[in-house]
């Protein structure tokens, strides 16, 4: 019974690893571009929640309102100011840029909010769970986190294969030239893809802080768990990154129960077998 | 309708000079042609024209206005329309949804999906498929009418009876005949002389970047086009 708890417990934990994934896998996806500032914008949406709610006293999910299109707006600005100016044949410029975004964010956090850790609290929901027969407990925050995550991918893929928006997304994401030539502003769309990968971020930012600490520089750790889980997931597949982070998330349990100390090491040893196997992943969706 | 021109048009790639000063014009409800060797600067003329490569204001102009180095997107909404060499379809999209991209910014006129499915029956019954599905006929009538969906007043076809077989590209071509009756300015890029001259009113040949001859058609032989293209 202790083992389909500890399993259970890795596949929740996989649902917050493909929130964390998703933003990663939609921009690389559609541009090509590997935000190396994905971790830290992570914990910046930790961090406008923990500002909002300190300042209007509402719940971190309240403050979801206000999070959600200021980081959709700030990605479409970033994009098409900043990162549109150096997408091209070479993905190095562009990835540059965004560990300098990295950097930046992190020390402007660190200025202003010191290297204290923080948290955003949602009250007894927070602990609350609820048994399956008399052994096994869920908590149910982490159960609506899960569940988000899945309503998170069921929503992109239907605004990827059901939209005209997501049929400019796939065909810029499969030749931005052709695309081009069709009349699509490859640059907007490229905006708008980022805008979107910030809302998931800033959704995967909050629920994150509500379940564990922050501080300035816990970013590097959330990017590393993003890239593990899209790669795992297979690159630009949206379904690929709820795979690959419930791997990764029932990694860490299964090493967390045989020996707390194993917990982050053997999701890090699962990712290096798959990408020794399979580099591609195992939904891979770009070739290129 | 509109004329299109290029005044002392040059292009780069890098460091690379792909064009040296071409002077072209491309008359309203006329079928051009523009022929020349691999690496000529047929299909750079092409990309200049459709704003995909930076040039100049002054080296495109569009009913006289200067319209070089302007973003791609823009040269759709003025009515230029490209089936680009190799295809170049959207393999994620089915072929409907590849006609659809057509229409992104599609001007008032006669052009539907029912229209192209019209005139390419073959398409309508494949319509779910991916578009890189196709047979290579297929995929290039795909092409042609992706870009007949924005409504064009000019067609810009390059290279398209590259890899097909020869009653493959007879069809075609009677379909390009059929858009020039109803109007359409049209420019077929082509490395075969004879097919694209069969067809032309006008006919320029370029040679490593610059115009070697101009004309129209039914005023050049052969011979002088073939030589305008070897060089000799």
């Amino acid at each position: 019974m202790e083992w389909i708890s500890t399993l259970l417990q890795g596949l929740l934990l996989g649902g917050v690893y493909s929130l964390f994934a998703i933003g990663l896998s939609l921009v690389f996806g559609v541009m090509r571009l590997v935000n190396i500032a994905h971790g830290d914008l992570i914990v910046l949406a930790s961090f406008t929640s923990y500002v909002v709610v300190q300042a209007l006293g509402v719940g971190p999910l309240m403050s979801l309102v206000i999070v959600l299109p200021t980081f959709f707006l700030f990605g479409y600005l970033v994009q098409l100011l900043v990162l549109n100016r150096t997408l091209g044949d070479d993905m190095l410029p562009p990835m540059i840029v965004t560990f300098g975004l990295s950097i930046v964010i992190q020390n402007a956090l660190f200025d202003v909010f010191t290297a204290d850790n923080r948290k955003l609290n949602l009250g007894p929901i927070e602990t609350a769970s609820f048994r399956l027969g008399n052994d096994i407990a869920i908590g149910i925050y982490p159960l609506a986190v899960f569940a988000i995550a899945i309503a998170t991918i069921v929503a992109l893929q239907a605004l990827f294969y059901n939209t005209k928006l997501g049929r400019e997304f796939r065909a810029t994401s499969d030749d931005a030239e052709a695309a081009r030539m069709m009349g699509i502003n490859t640059k907007r769309v490229f905006a708008v893809a980022t805008g979107i990968g910030m809302v998931v971020i800033a959704i995967a930012g909050v629920l994150m802080g509500v379940r564990t600490t922050f501080d300035p520089f816990s970013g590097p750790v959330r990017l590393l768990f993003a890239f593990e889980a899209v790669i795992i997931g297979g690159l630009g597949s949206i379904w690929g990154t709820l795979f690959g982070g419930i791997v990764l998330g029932l990694a860490q349990a299964i090493g967390g129960q045989i020996d707390p100390q194993f917990q982050i090491m053997t999701g890090h040893i699962v990712f290096l077998v798959v990408l020794l196997l399979r580099p591609t992943g195992f939904f891979p969706k770009v070739q290129h | 309708m509109s004329t299109i021109e290029t005044k002392g048009l040059t292009a780069y790639y890098g460091d690379f000079q792909a064009l040296f000063g071409v002077d072209i014009i491309l008359r309203d409800g006329e079928t051009t042609a523009i022929i020349g060797a691999n690496g000529a600067g047929k299909s750079t003329v092409m990309k200049a024209i459709t704003g995909l490569i930076k040039t100049s204001p002054e080296m495109v102009f569009i009913d006289g206005a200067p319209c070089g180095g302007r973003e791609a997107h823009t040269a759709i909404a003025s009515g230029i329309a490209m089936v680009p060499e190799g295809r170049r379809l959207f393999p994620s999209l089915t072929v409907e949804e590849n006609l659809l991209l057509g229409a992104h910014c599609a001007r008032k006129g006669p052009w539907t999906l029912e229209r192209v499915y019209e005139v390419f029956p073959g398409l309508k019954e494949r319509r779910r498929l991916s578009g890189t599905a196709l047979s290579g006929g297929q995929q290039q009538m795909v092409a042609i009418g992706r870009a007949l969906m924005s409504n064009p007043t000019s067609l810009l076809c390059d290279e398209i009876s590259l890899g097909l077989a020869p009653v493959i590209i007879e069809d075609l071509y009677r379909n390009i005949a059929k858009l020039k009756e109803e109007g359409l300015s049209i420019v077929i890029v082509e490395q075969d002389l004879v097919r694209a001259v069969s067809v032309a009113d006008r006919v320029y040949c370029l040679m490593e970047g610059r115009v070697s001859l101009e004309g129209r058609a039914d005023e050049m032989s052969l011979a002088a086009i073939r030589n305008a293209y070897f060089g000799v």
